[in-house]
């Protein structure tokens, strides 16, 4: 599994690709994607699930870190190009009312 | 006769056989050739020229017109026959100056002729022009015997590899009385495939094929789809699944460019139902019994081995069937077909015929007729494929099932028990072991991404609370979040005796099976009381058991709370 992001042109909205598997394994890269971009300027993130095999619990409790991280309420956060299984499980932990699935 | 030789043969040494009646015209040209460093036989009559010519195999022949005992013209001609597909040049020696003569010398046999009296220098010239016509011929003949000798190989290969290819890409259950095909062949190797099968879940399954190009490349891609096809079908994997294996395949093993457009079908006799995804092959045709109408298939999706697995789509189309109700399939070489004018069968001759008001069981009669008399004297420049399916009464479909052997292993009712202990535990992620094992099973394959986060809580529920007594209300701040999973870490490098089991108990059902998970620790027990989710502040845990119980039939957490069960319930199709 592997974990990549990108800023977009504008330095507005920075993009994490998650790769494979989703969960505790990936913390620390995870983490650094957000904390070692430029925050003053990103307005919004958006996690890529497209490449996302298999995710747990714990990959929700890092994305609800993140969103604390990116301001709580106010976070713009984005999960993108989700399966239905992992819309599934979304629905379940009622994270469409946190966060932008699609 | 008399054979003499020189001393030393160099390189530019050529065997020579000379036949001159006059005795000082053939001491000259002895003298001159032994001079060059040539080998020189030589014979005073055209009879003797012959024999000798059969004795020594010389590589240049120099022979009088005029000479008794058989002249250099007749000669010529044995010595010609004598030589078969060598070439050994034959170089009339004469006075004669008058063209007709010198033409009826070249007629009868005669590479060239040599004036005298003799020129020593026009000698060794035209010696050495031979020469290299000679070598040239033998390079021609060497050649020419390499690639009649490859030719048979290939062709000989060629016909093992297609007894190979035959039972690979036509075995199975093509000869079902509900099954009518119609496959013409380009080359010793088809581009085109058509394989059926029936299922243990008495489903008919056929996948139409049409690799790009046609011949041998065409035919190396029908290899990993047939054994693919068949071992997936005869282990009761869905369609969905077997479309999306193989094109995980294709797309692994085919280079850029070569890919295969296809149809596959899933034909259920008992729910009366056809599940069919296509991929780049023309619209098919399902014609209905009852009101004598046509629907057209459009294919919705990339041939296969175009796309990754990941941004592919193998979800089919849905059709209920009734009895008499046929489906039509077909490769592109139906509308490519060319008649002798160059002109194409084309797409509007095609739906005149499937407009035409007819019995649904004529159509295949009639699209092969009018594509043969179409094409008439003209080549058929594509593999070209057509097969048509009936649905079946009741007796027909349980003959047919009944004739199918079922006896093919698939892991249906099964039981294990995997204990993990301390080292284990530190360095061994058992997910994808787990997640392969269950996808062995038809039908829970489709179900491993929600298998993997129900198999995942409940393994790091029995790690984490379990085994190294985490808790996790640590969890409640971002920090404590990160503090939680180093923690973890260090808590697994010191661990000991500690154990996890997973057991697994599953059953085969109806219309799917049940997968029982149960999951032991060595641990004390915990308290596994759900935090409230839906709290104004959401927490950063407590969510797997709730995941778990939305997921599972069942779940139970048996006190003290290190054994916990889940049932898992799945369905074939969805």
């Amino acid at each position: 599994m592997s974990i990549n992001s990108s800023v977009s042109q504008d330095g507005d909205i920075l993009t994490i690709s998650v790769d494979g598997r989703f969960d505790a394994s990936s913390l620390d890269e995870f983490r650094n994607c957000y904390e070692s971009a430029d925050t003053g300027k990103i307005k919004g993130y958006d996690v890529d699930l497209k490449n996302a095999e298999y995710l747990d619990s714990s990959a929700l409790g890092m994305l609800l870190v993140l969103r604390d991280f990116a301001g709580g309420e106010s976070a713009q956060i984005t999960i993108s190009n989700c399966s239905q299984e992992v819309k599934k499980i979304f629905a379940i932990s009622s994270f469409e009312k946190l966060f932008t699935i699609q | 006769m008399s054979r003499s030789e020189s001393g030393s043969a160099s390189e530019s040494s050529v065997s020579i056989l000379v036949a001159e009646d006059s005795i000082s015209d053939r001491m000259i040209l002895e003298t001159m050739l032994r001079r060059g460093g040539h080998n020189v036989s030589s014979a005073e009559d055209g009879a003797q020229a012959v024999e000798l010519f059969r004795e020594t195999k010389p590589d240049l022949v120099f022979l009088d017109v005029m000479m008794p005992n058989m002249n250099g013209i007749e000669a010529a001609k044995k010595i010609k026959e004598l030589s078969g597909d060598e070439f050994i040049p034959v170089v009339f020696l004469t006075s004669l100056a008058d063209a007709k003569s010198l033409a009826t010398c070249l007629e009868s046999g005669g590479d060239d002729f040599l004036s005298k009296p003799f020129n020593p220098i026009v000698l060794e010239a035209k010696i050495k022009a031979f020469q290299r016509m000679r070598e040239m011929n033998q390079t021609m003949i060497r050649q020419k015997n390499l690639i009649e000798t490859n030719n048979k190989h290939l062709l000989q290969e060629q016909t093992v590899a297609k007894q190979v290819f035959d039972k690979i890409a036509h075995s199975g259950t093509l000869d079902l009385p509900i099954i009518r095909y119609y496959m013409s062949a380009l080359a010793v190797f088809n581009g085109d495939v058509l394989l059926a099968d029936i299922s243990p879940m008495g489903s008919l399954f056929v996948i139409l094929g049409d690799f790009t190009g046609h011949g041998l490349p065409a035919a190396i891609g029908s290899m990993p789809l047939a054994s693919t096809f068949h071992g997936m079908v005869g282990k009761g994997f869905t369609l969905n699944d077997i479309i999306r294996e193989i094109n995980g395949k294709l797309h692994a093993t085919l280079p850029v460019g070569l890919f295969c457009c296809a149809s596959c079908i899933d034909i259920n006799f008992s729910k009366r139902r056809m599940l069919i995804w296509s991929g780049g092959l023309p619209d098919g045709a399902l014609y209905r019994k009852n009101d004598q109408s046509v629907t057209r298939i459009a294919s919705k999706n990339l041939p296969l081995g175009v796309l990754p697995n990941r941004e592919f789509n193998a979800e089919p189309l849905r059709f209920d069937l009734e009895e008499g109700d046929h489906l039509l399939l077909w490769s592109d070489g139906i509308q490519e077909a060319r008649s002798a004018k160059g002109d194409m069968f084309g797409e509007d001759r095609l739906n005149a015929i499937l407009d035409q008001e007819c019995q649904a069981c004529e159509v295949f009669e009639n699209i092969i007729s009018s594509v043969q008399n179409h094409i008439g004297e003209g080549e058929e420049d594509d593999d070209l494929s057509l097969v048509d399916i009936v649905f079946p009464d009741k007796e027909t479909a349980e003959e047919m099932l009944a004739g199918a052997s079922n006896s093919r292993g698939r892991l249906a009712d099964w039981k294990m028990s995997l204990q993990l202990n301390a080292s284990s535990l530190r360095n061994f992620d058992p997910m994808p072991l787990l997640v392969n094992i269950t996808s062995e099973v038809p039908g829970l394959r489709q179900n491993s991404s929600i298998l993997y986060t129900v198999l995942s809580e409940l393994y790091n529920n029995a790690v984490e609370h379990g085994v190294l007594g985490l808790e996790s209300s640590l969890k409640a701040s971002a920090e404590g979040f990160a503090q939680y999973y180093r923690l973890r870490d260090e808590r697994l490098e010191s661990l000991s005796n500690q154990w996890v089991t997973i057991e697994f108990e599953h059953q085969m059902e109806d219309s799917g099976g049940l997968l029982i998970i149960r999951m032991l620790d060595s641990g004390e027990g915990f308290d596994a009381t759900d935090t409230s989710v839906d709290s104004q502040k959401p927490t950063y845990f407590g969510r797997g058991l709730t995941l778990i119980s939305q997921m599972c039939e069942k779940v139970n957490i048996i006190p003290p709370g290190n054994i916990v069960e889940a049932h898992f319930r799945w369905n074939f199709e969805g």
